[in-house]
């Protein structure tokens, strides 16, 4: 029987399926389960960064000196208006300046360095009352002056995601807490200790895209999550809200892999899961958007897992954005000896860092301080035998050894062609090669040039048509003054009128003098 | 004999009138070759391969007038890209033209500028704003780099700085140059 791609996309979560390659990894989360979640205590100094690891900085909407309550826009957007980063705590803000932004340059970047003033006291908050009753593009307006962001790590957009999905028509909503990389714990937290504000989330966004359903998705090992968030659906009382338990292999979590695995659909390269009528957001994106909604409360904190065999006591932690990395590693008792590097993110798809006065950013799901034992001794790079491996694992199902061919000799065509854009990073490659070929980093390098040649050739194409738009102007100027003079010479008539003409002329300004003397 | 003759004459003289109406009936207006050398140089306008921009030395590279190696803009790449596409040899780029720099953008010094429109008829893409007597600016965005507004300006206030790039467009390094500060993969920890 041949059903349609979106018949199929409708029955998600009913029967689970594979995605290409991936890993089974050792998981490494339960050390940092073991103690709640707990609040960071107040800094000193809180430095929010007015880039969000990628995209465009935003203007800073405050001034030095200006005091703020917690919540107050700091960033904006000149072009959309849209208010983009809010205070994590009432304070005064004492510089915009640069500062280590946890961006994987490791360059510093522009902050708003707010001094706290110890009370900790929101803004006027703006809650939407009864927004069961209120309108989709209300909400929708809502999350996106929350500063809301994709919590999993890729930080896109919420407001946008949301918009563009309501337009093209979404019938389930897939709240992603499949958290398949090592180490990281901070979703499976926040389900188990906040299962009810998951549920409102999604009941709040299937609302604002127009869903009729939600699927959660999480692990096959997270019992206790399931626990909780079943538990919270039956006392909401509703039951458009599905719980599917998928297999843990890494990188289950990916947006294409897990929209795979619950459907059995692959999304076409270029296209997203909107395309299929599906809508994926990080729970903990969705515990943002219900207390944007329900409590006016734009994104100011997120959970961060702390942890690594470099850490005294890894645990999760509430931290404001802006709060120094230091701050938080002091709160888990320190580094442990052999603390020997610093990783933002988790084991596969993080980036080092160069120092702990980085500021936690939206996007920092999990600090990992690795030990020297962990480090893997860097191996010498051999050739690639062509084994095969890599391919094996990718889950994008791409070649990645002819991938790295074609990057290393600047074969830009066949490099896109290929399918580098589809390159999720996710390190399975480079995590199976034999040859200890730094593959990932070859491909972010690739994804860079590849950036950088689209953006030359747009130059180029947009040079190109000013000047020859310039060009046939210049012609034109030219006929209209040879047709101007022409015209003009007519006017004057013939030789006869001609004299005549001047003849007048020459009496009127003769006429005029005598009058004057 | 006779007969195959005549049949294979006539049979040539129609396809030859059926070749000279389709030549007529579908003609390329623009020389292709031109548009793809076109496509392949910088499009920077700056005149310094001696033509007056990009298009009029495309069109001189497809008749022959000129050599591959007159675009400093372009550079090695450039030449490479052009050698490939004309199926000739690579030339190394003519020092009479030029050197390859950096790409850079001007920039008028606004409290200098005296508005004299100068620089705004010198540039090719049309990338400088302003009037008669009035503040002149660049559009960043729209400018390559091509140095034609300097020598015109009589209060020397435009100057070329080097392209910004923001934090926002930062670039991956090569794994394979060498491994500077931006391979945040080997940083050292600041873990002490």
């Amino acid at each position: 029987m041949q059903t349609s791609p979106m018949d199929q996309a409708r029955r998600v979560g009913e029967q689970l399926h594979h995605f290409h390659g991936g890993l089974r990894l050792r998981h490494n989360k339960k050390i940092s389960c073991e103690i709640p979640v707990t609040k960071t205590p107040l800094a000193i100094r809180y430095y929010v960064p007015l880039l969000q690891l990628r995209g465009q900085e935003a203007e800073a909407a405050v001034s030095v000196g200006q005091k703020v309550l917690k919540g107050d826009p700091l960033g904006r957007f000149r072009h959309h208006g849209s208010d983009y980063m809010h205070a994590p705590t009432s304070g005064i803000v004492s510089a915009i300046a640069l500062h280590p932004n946890s961006h994987p340059s490791g360059e510093e970047g522009r902050c708003v360095v707010i001094k706290p003033d110890g009370l900790d006291q929101w803004t006027n908050l703006e809650p939407i009352e009864s927004w069961e009753q209120a309108d989709p593009a209300l909400l929708r307006q809502k999350i996106q002056s929350s500063g809301i962001v994709g919590l999993g790590g890729a930080v896109f957009p919420t407001g946008y995601k949301v918009r563009e999905a309501s337009e093209r028509g979404i019938h389930t909503l897939i709240l992603n807490g499949s958290e398949c990389e090592p180490y990281i714990s901070c979703d499976e937290m926040l389900m188990r200790e906040q299962p009810a504000s998951i549920i409102l989330g999604a009941r709040i966004l299937q609302k604002a895209v127009g869903a009729t359903r939600t699927v959660i998705a999480i692990e096959d090992q997270m019992g206790a999550v399931n626990t909780a968030l079943s538990e919270a659906i039956r006392q909401s009382g509703i039951n458009d809200i599905d719980i599917v338990k998928v297999t843990t292999i890494y990188p289950e979590g990916g947006e294409k892999q897990l929209v795979k695995v619950l459907t059995g659909l692959e999304i076409p390269s270029g296209k997203r899961p909107t395309d299929l009528g599906l809508l994926c957001q990080n729970v903990a994106t969705a515990t943002a958007v219900a207390r944007a909604v329900t409590e006016g409360k734009p994104l100011v904190e997120r959970i961060v897992t702390v942890t690594g065999n470099g850490i005294r006591k890894p645990r999760n932690l509430l931290a404001p954005i802006g709060t120094p990395i230091s701050n938080l590693v002091d709160q888990c008792g320190g580094y442990a000896p052999g603390a020997a590097r610093l990783i933002l993110g988790g084991p596969m798809m993080g980036y080092a860092l160069s120092s702990d006065s980085n500021p936690v950013i939206k996007a920092a799901n999990c600090i990992l301080v690795l030990s020297e034992e962990d480090i893997r001794p860097p191996q010498p790079e051999m050739p690639c035998i062509r084994c095969g491996e890599c391919a094996r694992v990718c889950p994008s199902v791409l070649l990645p050894q002819q991938l790295n061919w074609s990057i290393r000799n600047s074969m830009w065509d066949e490099t896109a062609e290929l399918g580098l854009s589809d390159c999720i990073e996710c390190g399975c490659c480079d995590f199976v090669c034999p040859s200890h070929i730094p593959l990932v980093e070859w491909f972010r390098f690739g994804k860079s040039e590849l950036q950088m040649l689209a953006e030359e050739r747009g130059k180029a194409d947009s040079a190109k048509m000013r000047f020859e738009a310039r060009e046939a102007r210049l012609v034109r100027l030219k006929q209209e003054r040879k047709q101007r003079i022409a015209e003009k010479k007519q006017a004057l008539g013939n030789s006869s009128d001609k004299q005549k003409n001047i003849a007048a002329a020459i009496e009127r300004v003769r006429s005029r003098k005598g009058g004057d003397a | 004999m006779l007969l195959a003759i005549l049949s294979i004459t006539l049979l040539g003289c129609l396809f030859g009138l059926g070749l000279g109406w389709a030549a007529g009936k579908f003609k390329v207006e623009s020389d292709p070759v031109v548009d793809q050398i076109n496509d392949v140089l910088p499009q920077t306008q700056c005149g310094q391969c001696n033509f007056p921009g990009c298009r009029p030395y495309a069109e001189a590279i497809a008749s022959g007038e000129a050599q591959i190696n007159q675009c400093p803009p372009g550079g090695e790449s450039g030449i490479q890209a052009l050698a490939d596409l004309l199926g000739i040899e690579p030339l190394p780029l003519n020092p009479e033209n030029g050197e390859e720099k950096p790409k850079t953008v001007a920039v008028i010094d606004e409290a200098v500028c005296i508005g004299c429109t100068l620089c705004i008829q010198a540039c090719p893409v049309d990338a400088i704003l302003g009037a008669t007597r009035q503040m002149h600016t660049v559009i960043e965005a729209e400018c390559t780099g091509c140095d034609l507004c300097l020598p015109p300006c009589p209060v020397d206030c435009i100057e070329m700085v080097a392209e910004h790039r923001t934090q926002g467009q930062w670039t991956w390094p090569n794994p394979g140059g060498e491994r500077s500060s931006g391979s945040p993969i080997e940083q050292p920890a600041g873990a002490s």
